[in-house]
């Protein structure tokens, strides 16, 4: 007999998948060729009431489902972050499906049931569970790269990430098979006894690496990284702005607990050589990008590594930063690649960086948010992107990892140059093309206020957050 | 009144800021956001000279100081304060910035409403970094500083204001985040990023694997601000950004940008790793003389004015470093005493420049000749700014360069020697083009019909050549209160600067380690005389 008191350990999730099966059943309702943005406004209010749902299980902290899910500090804050983006993406989107005509309301359906999937993520400590919540949420992800039909790149955007996401999911599941023939359990505590009583066999190593293997293409770190770019240029912007935050901080909250939690061994040396790749590789790819939304992707694999290093960092402070730095890239990210969706226009014409040209004068407004978020995927002081990467170094040499660390602030200032190039076409070249912006639409402009009020904030007064990061990093480590 | 005091700071800080924040919501009435910014500036610097007025001279450590908690973990605090050092470095801000603004008024046209939020936002960092006493929170300013500054010139500058805009971006990046990781390490260490603390434990010892560490991190934060001084030979992208930046940009650029290197050297360099300043001194301070010489000599074949002016800074700011390194009384007093008059008279320069550009949309020196026939103020305001900077005695140029050549001498002869070479440069420099800029028949017509300086532009010089006449006459305004501070930073130098002061037979006045303030006030109350 299942106690009523772990429905309420699932119930964010539970709520949402009741609204995303509401709006599937409302969409047939609808006039064919209508915009659907009654949908839109259904989902939200799935978002918030699955908000209110997670403010509501503080109070029931523990594990649920024959120990499968564990509620806690860590699950919340993930909850949180992932159900915020879901919400700035959904804003943002009403608007951007109206331009490019795209009429389909599974669209809504599909961000909610991926938002569910990256929320069990975070939240079941079941390696079995752990994949099936992966499995839902990289399956809607697919589909909605591919949202723009008439586009081929959409197409084949979808079609790659879908090939190459299978593969990766493959290897995980892999790296679970072996890890249950290691240790005779597939739950994380169950593990974390076993490597804390015997000591770990060759297979136990492979395990963790073939999981690894399968998270770092989640995650887009190097050298699993090459498939982002293409994707992230082909898929409507709104979901980059998803699967470049969502998808990426849940995936990195399943690598905090099969790497952490569970006290895997051997994981050291290649987080750290991924970390290293991932900001190298991804800094120097985006230096010659002309196309925004490839820059942006490039600059995302970076991210990812400078995520890792907090990992290699390890333990509470590293994982503490890495939980903070994905709160506040989740922030920067989603607002860039919303202000870039509403750029682009129909058919995402005005995409390079010629384009925006003059944005400055075009659109002094969007052309100021769009120049934060940027200051912010920098590193520069009052964003959130400035205090997440200062935490995550001071996180590394309190670890004594000199070597990362310095290959990390080498990094960044050489990516201060990419992300500089975008202000300068903004607000220093003439305009050569006369562009057309379009007025602020007020979902895009809801999910605007949101992430800069976020990235601000996370800047200016990070201590909240951060004292709640590093108590999710102690509950992680029980 | 209570309430004042204890958060003059943050006041003085954070009210352009305010300033900058309100502009954004004003409407586009270019009129009125000009006498808005112009107003925040001016009630900053009447909030700042609170800062000067209460202020206990002839004390060391930091007044006004504010600590409080910011973020728990990592610790980092909120913690300000100002010593003798850092006061006349906030009055120079605040003080150059209404002059800005009214610089401004007619040369900006376009995008004037951002202009001046730019201005406002880079006004509030550039104090901060003056004011900040956590490491932290001292990074913070720093790296804010940038942006504003880079869109300046992006922006508003001309010719290839793009390539300057980016080399000055990351010139200044690349180099401080080696500061941060130097940071980060004496976080780590100490679990502190707060400066009195930290230097408390390395005075003490307490922080382990210091001594293997202590080069490195000296390194850390020596490129950071080298590159800001700028010293030679990562100079290179002073002229190119002068040059491009409209004059606003300039004058704060000179003025106050420059000297938040110097003070870096000062305050984290010679407070943090005493130690390993002594030991490099030697290398430090040839390039400096360097970039005294190199920068002078550079300056003398400039055809553009502008260029030719940001080479003086190369110049100058090789002043400034010397003094700071010669580890004695004399020679850091006059350092600092030569950061407020360099931000003067070199302002002053610019702004005058700015009025000829403003005129002639040019600054090849070709361009002009004999421009003291149709423009007779604007001419004597030029002189009488010009022989500030060349250093005539009894303007302000004199003082700090006499104070630092002293102390130079004072460590070792041949720096002495060597650097007073640059003093007989700079009057070449600069007096050659002047005689070729006003002296002489009017070589093109179009300067013929030239009008001269109105009245804004000269209320704007006005305050100017006064603060370089006072500066010159009545130095110890100022060295009062420097002088404790400056003693209190090179306390941990005292066995140092024994060594360089006592065989020093210029000072008769100076014949123990305890005397040789005096000496300096001596030197000084000569020199006012």
């Amino acid at each position: 007999m299942i106690p009523a008191v772990d429905y309420i350990r699932i119930l964010p999730e539970l709520v949402l998948s009741i609204f995303g099966i509401i709006v599937m059943m409302v969409d047939p309702v609808l006039p064919e060729q209508s915009p659907k943005k009654p949908l839109g406004v259904i989902a939200v209010i799935g978002v918030l009431a699955a908000l209110a749902a997670t403010a509501y299980q503080p109070g029931f902290y523990g594990s649920a489902f024959y120990n499968t899910v564990s509620v806690d500090t860590f699950s919340v804050f993930f909850h949180v972050v992932v159900l915020l983006i879901a919400l700035v993406v959904i804003l943002i989107s009403f608007e951007y499906l109206d331009v490019q005509w795209i009429r389909s309301g599974e669209y809504y359906a599909l961000v909610l049931f991926g938002t569910v999937g990256m929320m069990l993520m975070s939240a079941a400590v079941e390696l079995v569970l752990i994949f099936i919540a992966l499995e839902i949420s990289s399956i809607s992800t697919y589909i909605l790269a591919g949202m723009r039909r008439r586009a081929a790149e959409s197409a084949e955007a979808s079609l790659k990430y879908f090939l190459l996401g299978s593969f990766a999911t493959a290897f995980f599941l892999y790296g679970v098979a072996l890890i249950f023939g290691a240790t005779g359990t597939t739950n994380v505590y169950g593990i974390a006894h076993y490597f804390q009583t015997q000591q770990a066999s060759v297979l136990a190593y492979l395990a963790v690496g073939l999981m690894f293997v399968g998270l770092g293409f989640k995650v887009a770190s190097a050298p699993f990284h090459v498939w982002t770019p293409d994707v992230y240029e082909g898929s409507p912007a709104p979901v980059v702005a998803l699967m470049s935050t969502g998808p990426k901080a849940a995936a990195f909250a399943v690598l905090l607990r099969v790497l952490f939690a569970t006290g895997a061994p051997g994981w050291f040396w290649m987080v750290w050589v991924s970390a290293a790749l991932s900001m190298t590789l991804g800094n120097i790819g985006a230096l010659v990008q002309q196309n925004v939304k490839r820059l942006l992707a490039y600059s995302s694999i970076a991210h990812a590594g400078y995520l890792l290093v907090a990992f290699a960092a390890a333990k509470q402070v590293g994982i503490s930063a890495a939980i903070f730095y994905a709160a506040s890239y989740a922030a920067m990210n989603v607002g860039a690649f919303a202000v870039i969706g509403h750029f682009a226009s129909e058919g995402e014409k005005y995409v390079t960086l010629d384009d925006y040209a003059g944005l400055g004068r075009r659109s002094p407004l969007l052309a100021a948010t769009l120049t934060i978020f940027l200051l912010s995927l920098i590193g520069i002081p009052v964003t959130g992107g400035f205090f997440a990467k200062f935490y995550v170094f001071s996180a590394a040499l309190q670890s004594n990892l000199v070597g990362l660390t310095i290959i990390g602030v080498i990094n960044s200032a050489i990516a201060a140059y990419y992300y500089l190039r975008v202000i300068v076409y903004m607000y220093m070249r003439d305009e050569r093309v006369e562009a057309p912006v379009a007025r602020i639409p007020a979902g895009l402009g809801v999910g605007l206020a949101i992430s800069l009020v976020a990235t601000i904030y996370l800047g200016v007064m990070p201590g909240r957050v951060l004292d709640y990061a590093i108590q999710s990093a102690q509950d992680l480590l029980k | 009144m209570k309430f004042i005091n204890d958060n003059i700071l943050t006041i003085v800080v954070f009210l352009p800021l305010a300033g900058a924040i309100l502009l954004a919501f004003f409407p586009r009435r270019d009129r009125d956001v000009r006498y808005f910014a112009l107003a925040v500036s001016l009630i900053t610097l009447l909030a700042s000279l609170h800062l000067t007025w209460y202020f206990v001279r002839g004390q060391s450590g930091f007044q006004y100081e504010e600590n409080v908690p910011w973020i728990p973990h990592p610790n980092i605090h909120y913690h300000m304060g100002v010593d003798g050092i850092s006061l006349w470095l906030v009055i120079l801000t605040t003080f150059l910035m209404p002059l800005c603004v009214l610089i401004s008024w007619k040369s900006i046209g376009d995008r004037v409403k951002e202009f001046f939020i730019l201005m406002l936002v880079l006004e509030t960092a550039m104090i901060g970094v003056f004011v900040a006493l956590d490491l932290f929170l001292f990074y913070f300013f720093w790296e804010a500083t940038l942006i504003p500054m880079a869109l300046l010139i992006g922006m508003y500058g001309h010719g290839r204001k793009i390539y300057a805009a980016v080399k000055f971006f990351l010139y200044t990046m690349i180099a401080s985040v080696f500061m941060l990781a130097a940071i980060l390490w004496l976080y780590a260490r100490t679990g502190s990023f707060d400066f009195v603390t930290i230097q408390g434990m390395i005075q003490s010892g307490q922080v382990s694997g210091f001594g293997n560490a202590a080069l490195w991190l000296f390194l850390g934060f020596f490129v950071a601000f080298a590159v800001k001084v700028p010293l030679f030979p990562v100079h290179t992208w002073l002229p190119d950004a002068h040059v491009e930046a409209p004059t606003a940009g300039s004058v704060l650029l000179a003025g106050v940008l420059l000297k938040m290197g110097t003070y870096g050297l000062l305050r984290f360099n010679l407070g943090l790793f005493p130690e390993q300043a002594r030991r490099n001194a030697p290398w430090i301070i040839a390039l400096a003389i360097i970039g005294i010489i190199y920068g002078a000599l550079v300056a003398m074949i400039q055809p553009n004015i502008k260029r030719l002016v940001a080479y003086t800074s190369v110049s100058h700011l090789g002043f400034v470093v010397l003094g700071i390194f010669s580890f004695t009384q004399l020679g850091v007093d006059g350092a600092v005493y030569q950061m407020l008059s360099h931000g003067i008279s070199t302002g002053a320069l610019f702004m005058l420049l700015g009025m000829i550009y403003d005129r002639r949309h040019t600054y090849e020196l070709s361009e002009f000749g004999g421009l003291a026939t149709p423009m007779p103020v604007f001419a004597t305001f030029f002189a009488f700014i010009m022989l500030s900077s060349v250093g005539l005695p009894l303007l302000n140029g004199f003082v700090g360069e006499f104070m630092v050549l002293s102390g130079a001498f004072q460590a070792k002869q041949l720096y002495g020697i060597l650097a007073a070479t640059g003093v007989i440069w700079s009057a070449c420099y600069l007096l050659w083009m002047y005689q070729r800029v006003f002296y002489g028949n009017v070589t093109k017509p179009v300067n013929s019909s030239l009008r001269d300086i109105d009245a804004r532009e000269r209320v704007s010089l006005w305050p100017l050549a006064i603060a370089a006449l006072v500066m010159g006459v009545a130095p110890m305004l100022w060295l009062h209160s420097i002088d404790p501070a400056v003693s209190a930073a090179l306390k941990q130098f005292s066995g140092v600067t024994q060594a360089a002061v006592l065989p020093a037979r210029n000072s008769p006045a100076a014949p123990g380690p305890p005397l040789h303030a005096d000496f300096a006030r001596n030197g000084v109350e000569v020199i006012g005389r």
